[in-house]
């Protein structure tokens, strides 16, 4: 089994946010993807992040601490949240990718985790 | 007789993507694989001129690469992680090493090969030279001359594939028919790229480099005997024959470019003609067109004529039209002109490269500057080909195009 992160983009200018009336029926597409991936019994982790400006920056060198508002990198796309599966290869998880992509309306990145022993 | 390294390198050519293909399954890594086949054939080249070729180079290579691995193992497991995931060798096969007798060759695995390589995850690029490294058994210099990149770019493109394909866990399995259609487009398509650009280089002095024609037809044949039901796979096997046909005429003795309708007709290879037409009519008789099959069949009206006038350019026009039907790209666009100028005239021609957003490509100047001279506008002519010979990078292509140039200022 692989562990892969699959991360939503969230691309203003490609694709804007729905509208205010549409989110409800976004909501329940997501939470019913999200139940499919426990059905399966392929589901580790999912989270839904609050907007990007909503961040902090926090950096400790050499015990100095800095602090900036918003988040570290200022880009156009930024990460909405990101669900966890542990599957059994990259094509499974690229069809989960799909049918969340299919979901939420946004791209999702598909990227594995470092083999290693479980933390 | 041949010479024991001729005959070594021609083994190597046809057996190495096949041994590393099964090698692939049995260690489940690819770097471990191509090292493994390295080892064997090193061992063959020491041992084959003293001792004579074995009856089945294939079988002897992977037996022996599998033993190599086995070698490494055991002096790299605590060096190099990839060897320490190899332990199940160990396990099974090391016990009744010496007893096993030689390794089978499964086909399937170079379909599982061709598959990963030219998985959808990985892009064109590296699909390509992947295919060429692991399937082809070609250098890492030799891909990189063939796509006229520097050696150290072609090493890192390959790495870089290579690491995607295990940090990924991608499988070695040849997909389900369900997938097959959307998994065999970046196949075919890494096929034909490595045709295409064998036929006519994209750049540098030579126009044609044969051993990526070879390449593609040997990974098209093998396609088709193992997916025999794909009608695009047989296309595109018939496209790369017929158009490889008419290799022997491309280049005069001093090694200018000579085009379709000036070629001596007489220098095409006939073999290759008939099996090209025998591939179309099987595969067209189903009746499920595709863009390789549709093209193979435009291959196969021009191979039908005994000289470029006997062309049957109302068929051409008609299958080009059907092939934008399918592929609606420029490119076919400007294809479709060149053949309604035959039919229609240059004017017909010339109404049909309108709107075509082909500006950066030089071949859509020199068409439109052939129309141009046969309407007469000899200027706008002069105009389009010199920005075709700006945009070609292709050193015999730039020539052509020059004297082509040189002959329509002379109408002037």
């Amino acid at each position: 089994m692989a562990t892969y992160a699959l991360t939503v983009f969230q691309d203003e200018v490609r694709s804007p946010m729905p509208a205010p009336e549409d989110i409800p029926e976004v909501m329940a597409k997501v939470g019913a993807h999200q139940e499919e991936l426990k059905a399966a019994g392929v589901w580790v982790f999912f989270g839904a992040l609050t907007a990007a400006d909503s961040a902090t920056v926090v950096q400790s060198v050499d015990g100095e601490l800095s602090m900036t508002d918003g988040p570290y990198i200022e880009a156009r796309e930024q990460i909405g949240g990101f669900t966890v599966i542990d599957v059994a290869g990259l094509d499974e998880a690229l069809e989960w990718a799909r049918k969340g992509s299919e979901a939420c309306g946004w791209p999702i990145e598909v990227r594995p985790f470092m083999d290693g022993p479980p933390t | 007789m041949t010479a024991p390294s001729e005959r070594l390198g021609r083994i190597y050519q046809q057996e190495a993507g096949r041994c590393i293909a099964t090698m692939v399954r049995v260690l489940g890594d690819l770097d471990a694989a191509e090292d493994a086949v390295a080892d064997a054939f090193a061992v063959a080249a020491k041992r084959w001129p003293v001792e004579g070729f074995p009856a089945n180079p294939g079988g002897w290579i992977t037996t022996t690469a599998r033993n190599k691995a086995i070698d490494r193992h055991r002096r790299e497991a605590k060096r190099h992680d990839r060897y320490q995931e190899l332990h199940h060798l160990e396990q099974g096969d090391v016990a009744t090493a010496a007893n096993l007798g030689e390794l089978d060759v499964v086909d399937d695995d170079q379909l599982r090969l061709i598959f990963l390589c030219c998985h959808p995850a990985l892009g064109p690029d590296a699909q390509v030279a992947l295919t060429l490294r692991l399937l082809g058994g070609l250098e890492t210099s030799e891909i990189a001359r063939a796509f006229l990149v520097p050696e150290a770019t072609m090493a890192q493109r390959i790495v870089r594939a290579k690491r995607k394909i295990r940090d990924n866990h991608v499988a070695y399995r040849v997909p389900e028919a369900d997938e097959l259609p959307t998994r065999l487009v970046p196949v075919l398509g890494t096929v034909y790229l490595m045709f295409s650009e064998g036929h006519t280089a994209t750049a540098g002095p030579d126009l044609m480099r044969p051993e990526l024609t070879t390449e593609a037809i040997r990974l098209g044949r093998l396609l088709a005997g193992l997916l025999p039901d794909e009608h695009e796979i047989i296309g595109l096997l018939a496209l790369m024959l017929l158009t490889e046909s008419r290799r022997p005429a491309r280049l005069s003795d001093t090694g200018e470019l000579i085009t379709l309708s000036n070629q001596n007709r007489g220098l095409w290879d006939a073999t290759r003609i008939a099996e090209g037409h025998r591939l179309v009519r099987a595969c067209l008789r189903h009746n499920r067109p595709g863009k390789y099959q549709i093209q193979a069949a435009i291959a196969a009206v021009h191979a039908d004529a005994a000289t470029a006038e006997d062309t049957d350019w109302s068929q051409i026009v008609a299958l080009y039209d059907q092939l934008l039907a399918v592929l609606p790209q420029d490119i076919v666009a400007l294809n479709r002109a060149i053949a309604v100028a035959e039919l229609s005239g240059p004017a017909a021609g010339l109404e049909a490269l309108t709107g075509l957003a082909l500006e950066r490509y030089h071949l859509f100047h020199a068409t439109r500057g052939e129309f141009l001279a046969r309407l007469g506008r000899v200027d706008d002519a002069q105009v389009a080909l010199s920005r075709a010979i700006e945009l070609a990078d292709n050193e015999a292509e730039v020539c052509h195009l020059t004297t082509r140039l040189s002959h329509i200022a002379q109408m002037a």
